[in-house]
């Protein structure tokens, strides 16, 4: 019996050589030891892809795609269909699980120097499925019919209005109809369902082949390739398989523990996942009385409202997505990992992260005269992050780098660290029970809490410098 | 392969021709499946007029009808509106209408046929929103010089009271008139200009 498996496998192998592209890819394909926390969100990217894939396959066999029947059905789904709810939440809980691991996935290479030389290639595929991702929830939030998915939908189809001559023909054509209508919902769960799933995969192909030809960046931004033993590996390279593979399942395990916990105990997220003007079915007559999109979007939809004047945000909009194709050519700094990179740099990323969280709130505001006027302010920092990035990066004095991989301290080396912070905030009280007792209790201990603060806060200001 | 001997202009000439033609082809091959999205017969059919019945509109009341899909705004002014559209011209972008998209009966100072009766497709001209109606004067969210009109709650536009947009908000133009007629004192029809009527 063995030898006829063996046999069988023998004569795949001779047809196709899987072992092949097994080790060229996994087995022998050599990453920095260095991976860090910030580099679990690739694989957790690729799992939330195939979740997304899988839920969303077993979703289009009940949900309907007409105008009159859509949010019923969506509504048949979470009541009537067994266990419809449980995947419908997991698609939804996933497509904004998808943003939020693609975000820090983006921050890691932002921090790290990912995105430069010789890794322009991948970070542009990144943005393009990036991009394609947007599309994607686009136009997947309309599918549900409800108010937000339509008059969301009529906003960013208005968008492309605002494009001189060919705008008011182009949104047309889009709509495939005058307003938003049942053309529209066919049309995008067209697009919704494989056209842009499609797209993605092959971006994630391309995505994947790219960085397999110059191999992983890491924490400190040095080349492993530049130093090899006598086999030509790197001798600060392991190979993926087992040790990473093995490695993000870990990350698999902790990521899925929050991503259950979202879906079975809070699936709209208080409204920032599945927004409660999305449980009204669709009324062309009547906009919600606070429409924003779901949080994934705000920042840009932030920007799009900071400009007033229609064309204008529509480009200040794209330009901001836009923009962060050109990073490998706005980085003029001579080290790719922020570790090495001088204070000025440090600062930028700094307000950079705090305007685009910021922009992320404002967007899910109200546009009071106090947002609008935030919101202009953080989109200059957001801007001039990249627009002054020529120029600081190639002023800034970097630190020197070394030759190898360094060491860091791990998880565990913080651990008594960790536990002393928690004794100096706290402090333990004999406290007299009813009963006469007098028992030990924890209590928090203000006047330690604002040391750590303060000492917190000293160590963030020493670490941007 | 033996190339000896071979013309490779004539090989460079036959690759050229094939990759323009298959262009080509591929060109007018789109064309169906792009003109495929463009608005269905069915669609651009859709779109009759509406008839309106205002007798039952009070001083102050809106009433929304659906036309082309879209809502448009029903309106019956009282004097004091009227009164606070004469004195915005400061505060707006189009006081005249000039930019904006409306039939020549409306095109002016307080923008309807009649001047209580105000009539407009109520989507904001920037992205489409449907602005809410707020006649109420200086309410908390809005400022003190607010005097009542249209706010769309999408991007912060503002219109007065004749659907004339503010000066620096995000919306261009004045929201846009629809054509439409009286039939009799308080039977409306939207979607008919009155210069329909005069030819009838």
């Amino acid at each position: 019996m063995k030898k006829q498996i063996t046999a069988c496998g023998d004569w795949i192998l001779d047809r196709m050589a899987m072992d092949k592209v097994w080790n060229q890819h996994m087995a022998q394909y050599y990453a920095p030891k260095n991976f860090n926390f910030w580099y679990f969100f690739g694989s957790l990217a690729l799992l939330v892809l195939v979740n997304q894939i899988v839920t969303g396959i077993f979703l289009t066999m009940n949900y309907k795609p007409d105008a009159k029947l859509a949010f019923d059905s969506v509504e048949y789904i979470m009541r009537d269909v067994p266990w419809g709810w449980l995947i419908r939440y997991m698609h939804s809980t996933g497509a904004s699980a998808f943003f939020l691991v693609v975000y820090l996935h983006m921050f890691r290479g932002i921090m790290y120097g990912s995105f430069k030389k010789p890794r322009e290639l991948i970070w542009i595929f990144g943005m393009l499925i990036f991009f394609a991702l947007m599309a994607e929830a686009f136009t997947g939030y309309l599918l549900p019919w409800g108010q937000m998915s339509y008059w969301g939908a009529q906003v960013i189809i208005s968008l492309f209005s605002a494009i001189p001559v060919i705008g008011d023909d182009l949104s047309l054509w889009i709509r495939g109809d005058f307003v938003i209508a049942d053309a529209t919902l066919n049309r995008f769960f067209a697009f919704h369902v494989i056209a842009v799933p499609l797209v993605i995969l092959l971006l994630v192909f391309l995505h994947i082949v790219a960085l397999h030809e110059v191999g992983s960046n890491n924490p400190d931004g040095i080349e492993i390739k530049e130093n090899k033993d006598e086999n030509g590996i790197p001798l600060d390279g392991i190979p993926f398989h087992p040790y990473y593979s093995v490695k993000d399942i870990v990350g698999v395990g902790v990521f899925l523990f929050f991503f259950a916990a979202v879906i079975f105990y809070a699936p709209d997220m208080g409204g920032y996942f599945l927004e409660h003007d999305n449980f009204v079915p669709a009324d062309p007559l009547k906009t919600p009385e606070h429409i924003a999109p779901v949080w994934y979007f705000t920042p840009y939809y932030a920007i799009l409202r900071a400009v007033p004047d229609k064309f204008a945000g529509v480009i200040a909009m794209g330009a901001a997505v836009f923009v962060l194709f050109l990073l490998p050519w706005l980085d003029r700094s001579p080290v790719k990992s922020i570790r090495y990179r001088g204070g000025i740099y440090k600062k930028a990323l700094f307000l950079f992260v705090i305007s685009f969280l910021a922009l992320g709130y404002l967007g899910t505001q109200p546009a009071t005269d106090t947002a609008i006027l935030m919101t202009r302010i953080f989109t200059v920092i957001y801007f001039a992050f990249f627009l002054l990035m020529p120029i600081y990066t190639r002023w800034e004095k970097v630190k020197p780098v070394p030759k190898r991989l360094t060491e860091q301290p791990s998880l565990e080396d913080h651990i008594p660290a960790m536990i002393d912070t928690f004794n100096e905030m706290t402090v333990r009280k004999p406290i007299k029970t009813a009963e006469g007792d007098t028992v030990v209790k924890l209590r928090p201990n203000p006047s330690g809490m604002v040391t750590v603060l303060i000492r917190f806060l000293k160590k963030l200001k020493a670490s941007l410098d | 392969m033996n190339n000896e001997g071979v013309d490779t202009s004539k090989r460079q000439f036959l690759t050229s021709a094939l990759t323009v033609v298959g262009a080509v082809g591929t060109g007018y091959l789109a064309v169906p499946f792009l003109s495929q999205m463009q608005p269905s017969s069915k669609a651009m059919a859709a779109g009759a007029p509406v008839e309106v019945d205002i007798s039952k509109l009070e001083s102050g009341q809106l009433l929304r009808v659906a036309w082309r899909g879209k809502p448009v705004w029903v309106l019956n002014r009282p004097p004091r509106m009227l009164k606070i559209i004469e004195g915005m011209d400061t505060f707006l972008e189009d006081p005249s209408s000039n930019e904006s998209l409306q039939p020549e009966s409306s095109k002016n100072a307080v923008r309807s046929i009649k001047p209580e009766i105000f009539i407009a497709v109520g989507l904001c001209t920037h992205l489409g929103c449907s602005p809410t109606f707020r006649p109420e004067v200086a309410p908390p969210d809005l400022g003190d010089d607010w005097e009542g009109g249209f706010f769309c709650p999408c991007h912060g536009s503002k219109f007065d009271l004749a659907g004339r947009v503010y000066r620096s908000v995000p919306a261009p133009t004045n929201l846009e008139i629809p054509p439409y007629r009286y039939i009799t004192d308080t039977q409306i029809i939207i979607g008919e200009d009155t210069a329909v009527e005069e030819n009838a």
